[in-house]
């Protein structure tokens, strides 16, 4: 995972709520088994449509999507997070996330920042005034700074410690295996087991 | 202070705790299917990681399988290419798999409880959002994505900062002919789809209690909905009545039980958040729009986006109404239906299918309309097939298919076409999720079946 301190980009509006994952990309386009490609259905329904935002030139080099309350709500795909980083998206703002996309973006090295929506509100008109308003993302300073303006968002320690040195999750909890052997011991036996099927 | 029943299960499965970290929490189950497992399984190859526990991990095919001629290879090359990887991996991890044409296949969620894996206390997990399903034993269950699956492959295991906890309070009795798919819904027009964000919750109340174990899992299923990664109701005698005499129910039964009744909330146990509800105000529901929590009661009219106050809400609702083609003030009841589709996680199980086969015996399905039956899992099928319900469903002029996802989402030969209205049980009506440009109405199965014989959103009062 690449590490994550600051970027610096343009950003593109997206002034919908409630878009779900199935937005994000549909079921048709998960079906391959690896991690790139999936920017070409980023958005599939949508981008058809001239006036939608992707589509326009002026924001064609936008890195950071600035989207309205429960973006990335309902199916736990993780292919909704590739097809965001594939397409080039570095961070997305919005009110409010989904729970497992969140995760998922962290897991990923996607970053999500949640403002409220008064702030979402003026980047929206910010960007609608000037399309290569340039945004400035400290997660460092754990701010979103533009023009005259710097807000604060908040982030756990713990994620933004692993965004920043772009850690691996894995590497980390398999330090912890003696922790884990310990912890099988004490298991109650009645627990189920797969294997050997019954 | 007392506990809550997740809370509870949370604490007896930390494996670590740091100040400043998140803990880590060792799972019991991993459940796998072939849609979000071959880039985990990936990584790992990558790393030259094993499976820690293949004994606690479990695998189907459900989300790409067709529900037609299933003796025949899988038409879509790419979904093929899916499914030959969850097998190839399958074997080279050593993980247990049922496979399409297998006895134990089925959607991953109906597979787990009726092999018996599923069992209170537990903590689950799968890449697929609806795990919340098996919260209804009184586990503690959550969908993840597919790093978090590659991470519990490798370690059975999950760093995760412990969410809030909310009550949802059911009290009194349900009206005839209101099931528990009603009471979900209406659960998530309250809340909003995302009230649940940050919290598990825990059902409680009369008319949770007083529900069999299947309709427990509907409720369960659809806590995402809601926003909520995990919903749970505590076990009691229904849940030990249905584990009972199930293939991986534990040998030392009473010890398991023993256990299982421990798992309750404390009555000095304080929720972050409390809603309650009312079960003698929760008449049969459906979805009007394009999120869950835009649903109606039947017996009402397609909302006027006008009188909704919030400024996000009222854009949504009109967006909503032109995708799904609906009119304002439009009574529900008159919305004419072009699928039915009887199946899914949510209520894919044999309750549903007799059910709703207690409504159409003896009748037809209007001749305006297509009703898929798909059962959950290959035994589902094979049971309903025990009970004649197959024949009651062919003879009502419903297709009658194999197990699987199906309908639910746009991933398999079963979608619907362009501008299409269905009458689902399933849990989404995303725009396109029942296939591109398809529109979806939610609904329990006891509203398909009397809609598949009127035509039009009905319920069995209409009859």
């Amino acid at each position: 995972m690449d590490k994550f301190v600051t970027h610096v980009g343009t950003a593109v509006p997206l002034r919908r709520s409630n878009v779900d994952t199935d937005q994000i990309i549909p079921a048709v386009y998960l079906k391959r088994v690896t991690r790139s490609g999936f920017e070409d259905g980023l958005f599939s329904a949508w981008r058809n449509d001239p006036a939608f935002e992707l589509n326009q030139e002026k924001y064609k080099a936008a890195t950071i999507l600035v989207a309205g309350i429960d973006f990335g709500t309902g199916s736990s795909r993780e292919h909704a997070v590739w097809a965001l980083q594939n397409y080039g998206f570095k961070v997305i703002i919005a009110p409010r996330f989904g729970d497992i996309f969140r995760g998922n973006s962290g897991k990923a090295g996607l970053l999500t920042i949640q403002l409220s929506q008064h702030d979402v509100e003026a980047l929206w008109v910010a960007i609608e005034a000037k399309s290569d308003l340039e945004i400035t993302v400290d997660l460092e300073a754990r701010t979103v700074s533009y023009g005259k303006s710097s807000v604060g968002f908040v982030i756990d320690d713990y994620t933004r410690w692993r965004l920043m040195e772009g850690l691996d999750d894995i590497g980390l909890t398999l330090k912890q295996t003696d922790s884990i052997d310990a912890f099988e011991k004490t298991r109650p036996t009645f627990k189920p087991q797969t294997i050997p099927a019954k | 202070m007392g506990k809550t029943l997740a809370e509870k299960i949370w604490q007896e499965h930390v494996v670590r705790s740091a100040a400043g970290e998140p803990d880590l929490v060792y799972i019991d189950l991993h459940l796998i299917h072939e849609v979000t497992s071959p880039q985990a399984f990936d990584g790992l190859r990558l790393a030259g990681r094993p499976v820690r526990r293949p004994d606690l991990t479990i695998a189907t095919e459900d989300h790409n399988t067709p529900t037609q001629n299933i003796d025949q290879p899988i038409a879509d090359p790419v979904s093929k290419l899916q499914v030959d990887t969850l097998r190839a991996n399958c074997a080279e991890f050593g993980v247990r798999l049922h496979s399409l044409g297998d006895i134990d296949q089925g959607i991953v969620h109906v597979v787990g409880p009726q092999l018996g894996l599923t069992q209170p206390g537990m903590t689950i997990i799968c890449g697929d959002s609806h795990t919340s399903t098996h919260g209804a034993f009184g586990a503690l269950a959550f969908g993840v994505g597919t790093s978090e699956v590659e991470h519990v492959l490798a370690t059975q295991t999950l760093p995760l900062i412990r969410p809030k906890m909310m009550a949802v309070n059911v009290e009194g009795e349900l009206a005839p002919g209101v099931t528990s798919k009603d009471v979900i819904l209406a659960i998530i027009a309250k809340i909003g789809t995302g009230g649940g964000v940050g919290y598990i919750v825990e059902y409680r109340g009369s008319a949770i209690r007083a529900m069999t174990m299947e309709s427990r899992l509907t409720v369960c299923n659809m806590s995402i909905e809601a926003g909520a990664r995990a919903g749970l109701i505590a076990p009691d005698e229904t849940t030990f009545d249905y584990i009972k005499g199930k293939p991986h129910a534990p040998e030392d039964w009473d010890a398991a039980v023993a256990y299982w009744k421990t798992l309750t909330t404390d009555a000095d146990a304080k929720f972050d958040h409390e809603v309650t509800l009312r079960a003698e105000d929760i008449a049969p529901f459906v979805t009007w729009g394009t999120n869950p929590a835009q649903g109606a009661p039947l017996s009402g009219n397609v909302p006027d986006p006008s009188a909704i106050a919030d400024a996000e809400e009222r854009g949504a609702a009109e967006r909503a109404l032109v995708y799904m083609g609906l009119e304002a003030g439009t009574p529900l009841k008159k919305i004419a239906i072009d699928t039915v589709f009887l199946g899914s996680c949510t209520n894919g199980r044999i309750e549903d299918l007799r059910s709703a086969a207690a409504i159409l015996d003896g009748k037809k399905i209007a001749s305006s309309l297509r009703m898929l039956v798909v059962p959950g899992s290959a035994r589902v099928r094979l049971q309903a097939e025990a009970e004649g319900l197959d024949k009651v469903f062919i003879n009502a002029g419903a297709e009658w298919r194999n197990a699987g996802c199906s309908m639910c989402l746009g991933m398999n030969p079963d979608q619907l076409a362009v501008g299409e209205r269905s009458a689902s049980t399933s849990n989404r009506n995303f725009e396109g999720r029942q296939g591109k440009g398809g529109r979806t109405h939610l609904v329990s199965p006891l509203v398909a079946a009397a809609t598949a014989i009127r035509g039009t959103l009905s319920s069995p009062a209409d009859l």
